[in-house]
C-alpha cells in the first residue's frame, strides 16, 4: 500500500481526497436544487449561475449498465490492459437517492451478475500506475462484494 | 415559399480505396446535376459538410469556380440534415431560387475515436474508458428493454431486416444479407448489442438540388416537396451520449422535439407517413426511434418487428435502403442518404426495394452526438 502522497486523483475535483471515506463531488443549484456531477459553475436545468459544491451519496442503485466488450482506442484510453490481457468491464449509471445518476465504471468479480436495480457502493482505488505513483479513480461495486 | 428537391446524386457507400471523401462528394454533386439536367453554373448557393474528410467548399476547385455562395456546415451526425435545412431556409427566405446541399465523409476503420476535451468533457473521462459511443447505445437500449419488455429477438430482427434491404440496394456497403444466426451469434460488443447490430464508420457522398417549389416543374416532371425540416438539440433531463451524470427526472429526447415540430410544420401526423428512414446506428436505436418519432407506442416494437410491419411491404417500411447498418456511417453523408432514398421511393425509382402502391409521403430522422436530432417530411 502506497502512502497517500503517492496516490494522485485522475482529475481534480471529482472526489474528496485525501480521505479515508472519499465522496464524489457534485454541485447543487441554489435556485432550482438540481444536482450535477462533476461539479459545474452553471445550472443545466434553469440556466442559473449560483451553484454550490456538495458531497454525493456513496450508495445507490444501478439504473442501467453495459459491458465494454473490446479494448478502447488509445488515445484516449489509458487503462493498463493489453489486447492479450483485456477483460470486458462494466459501465453504468448509479442512481444516488434524491441527487443524480452518475456514470461510472463498475468493479465486480462477476460481470454476469449485473442487473438493473442492484445496490452499489462507491469505491475510490487505483486505476493505473504512472511515474511511480498510483493514479486513483472512482468506481462503483455491487454492495454484496463490499 | 415551398421548397422542392429536383435532383439527387450519390456516391456508393462503403469503402472506395484511392478516392478521397471530397472526391466522393464531387461525384455525388455531379450525379445530382445530371439527374435534373442542370450545370454547376446554375447553382446560386451550396451548403455542405463532412466531419472527417475536409472542407466542403474546397469542392469548387473541382466543380468550377463560379463564385457562388458556399457555406460549410459542421454539426456532428446531423451535418447532412443541417446542410439540407440551411438550403431549405435559403430558398424559403426568398434570397435564392436554386442551390445544392451536399455531404460526404471518409472515416478510418474501427470504432470512432473521441476527443473528450473537444466535447467539453474532462480528459479523465477518456482516460478511464467511458468516452465511447457504443456504451451509450448499450446502456440506453438496456434500460429501454427493461422498461418496455423488448426482447433480444427484436434487436436481431431489426438488423436482419436492414441487411436484407441493403442486399437490394446497389449503393449499399454490406450486401451479403446477414442471417438471423449470423447476427445472433456475432460477438457481444456492448451488452446487449452485438457486432452485427452496429453500423461501422464508412465512406460515401450524397447531394441534392433544391429549388423554389413554384419553379420545380420547369426542371423536372417528378419533384419531391420538402414539407418540413427541423433540427433540435437536447434539453435538460434527456438521456444523451457522453453524459457524466443524468437528471433524476427524464425529459423527452431531442428526436421527440424534432419530430413533433416537423409534424406540426407539415400539418400531418405519423399515421400519414408511407415510408420512413430512422437513424439505426445500432438495432436498439431503430427500435427506440420508432417510438420517439411517434410511429408506435413504447413497447409495441416487439409486435411490429414480429409481424413485419416495418418490412418493405409492411404498413410502415423503415430503412428500405438498409439504413446505417447496411450502408455504414459516413457522418457527413448519412442524413442526405436518407433523403435520397425517400426521393427514390416517392419517384417510384427504388427498383427491387420499391415500396408498393406508390408511396406519397416520406420521413427521415437522424440522431447524433452530443444529443441532436434532425427530421424531414417529404411529399411527392
Ligand atoms: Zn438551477
Amino acid at each position: 500500500m502506497r502512502s497517500i502522497a503517492d496516490q494522485i486523483p485522475i482529475a481534480d475535483g471529482l472526489f474528496t481526497w485525501p480521505s479515508n471515506d472519499p465522496r464524489l463531488l457534485g454541485s447543487k443549484c441554489a435556485d432550482c436544487g438540481v444536482v450535477t456531477f462533476p461539479a459545474q459553475s452553471g445550472c443545466p436545468a434553469c440556466c442559473g449561475e449560483d451553484t454550490e459544491a456538495i458531497e454525493l451519496e456513496r450508495k445507490g442503485k444501478l439504473w442501467t449498465w453495459t459491458i465494454q466488450g473490446f479494448l478502447p482506442n488509445r488515445p484516449p484510453y489509458e487503462g493498463p490492459e493489453t489486447p492479450e490481457t483485456f477483460k470486458p468491464f462494466g459501465v453504468g449509471y448509479v442512481e444516488l437517492p434524491n441527487q443524480v445518476r452518475v456514470e461510472t465504471r463498475i468493479q465486480t468479480e462477476d460481470i454476469a451478475k449485473l442487473r438493473i436495480g442492484m445496490e452499489m457502493d462507491l469505491v475510490v482505488e487505483k486505476f493505473i500506475e504512472r511515474d511511480g505513483k498510483d493514479i486513483i479513480a472512482y468506481f462503483f461495486r455491487p454492495a454484496d462484494e463490499s | 415559399m415551398d421548397v422542392a428537391i429536383i435532383g439527387i446524386g450519390i456516391h456508393p457507400f462503403g469503402r472506395t480505396e484511392g478516392v478521397t471523401g471530397l472526391e466522393q462528394g464531387v461525384h455525388a454533386a455531379r450525379e445530382a446535376l445530371k439527374d435534373v439536367g442542370l450545370d454547376w453554373n446554375d447553382m446560386e448557393f451550396a451548403y455542405g459538410g463532412s466531419s472527417a474528410a475536409g472542407n466542403a467548399d474546397s469542392m469548387v476547385s473541382k466543380l468550377g469556380l463560379t463564385g457562388l455562395q458556399f457555406i460549410n456546415v459542421s454539426n456532428g451526425c446531423a451535418t447532412g440534415g443541417s446542410a439540407l435545412q440551411s438550403a431549405y431556409m435559403a430558398i424559403q427566405s426568398g434570397m435564392f431560387d436554386i442551390g445544392m446541399a451536399v455531404g460526404f465523409d471518409k472515416h478510418p476503420r474501427g470504432a470512432f475515436t473521441v476527443n473528450p476535451e473537444a466535447s467539453g468533457l474532462g480528459k479523465w473521462y477518456g482516460d478511464i474508458g467511458m468516452a465511447l459511443t457504443p456504451q451509450f447505445f448499450g446502456m440506453k437500449i438496456q434500460r429501454y428493454m427493461h422498461e418496455y419488455d423488448i426482447s433480444e429477438d427484436t434487436l436481431i430482427r431489426v438488423a436482419v431486416k436492414n441487411f436484407r434491404n441493403g442486399a437490394k440496394n446497389p449503393n449499399a456497403w454490406r450486401r451479403n444479407g446477414f442471417s438471423y444466426d449470423d447476427v445472433a451469434q456475432s460477438q457481444m460488443v456492448c451488452h446487449p448489442l452485438r457486432k452485427y447490430m452496429f453500423c461501422s464508420p464508412a465512406e460515401g457522398g450524397c447531394a441534392m438540388i433544391l429549388c423554389r417549389a413554384d419553379k420545380a416543374k420547369q426542371f423536372t416532371s417528378n419533384p419531391v416537396f420538402l414539407k418540413a425540416v427541423a433540427v433540435k438539440t437536447r434539453q435538460f433531463g434527456s438521456f444523451e451520449v457522453f453524459s457524466q451524470s443524468q437528471a433524476l427526472e427524464r425529459a423527452p429526447a431531442p428526436t421527440v422535439q424534432a419530430s413533433t415540430a416537423a409534424f406540426e410544420m407539415a400539418g400531418i401526423g405519423p399515421e400519414d407517413i408511407d415510408v420512413a428512414q430512422l437513424q439505426d446506428t445500432e438495432s436498439g436505436a431503430e427500435i427506440m426511434h420508432m417510438a420517439e418519432n411517434g410511429f408506435c407506442a413504447d413497447g409495441d416494437q416487439e409486435k411490429w418487428l414480429h409481424e413485419g410491419y416495418t418490412e418493405i411491404d409492411g404498413k410502415l417500411p423503415v430503412n428500405t435502403d438498409g439504413g446505417c447498418l447496411a450502408n455504414g456511417e459516413p457522418v457527413g453523408a448519412s442524413g442526405l442518404r436518407q433523403v435520397y432514398e425517400i426521393c427514390l421511393q416517392l419517384r417510384g425509382e427504388a427498383g427491387e426495394r420499391q415500396v408498393p402502391n406508390s408511396p406519397k409521403t416520406g420521413y427521415t430522422h437522424v440522431y447524433g452526438a452530443p444529443g441532436l436530432s434532425g427530421v424531414t417530411i417529404m411529399a411527392a
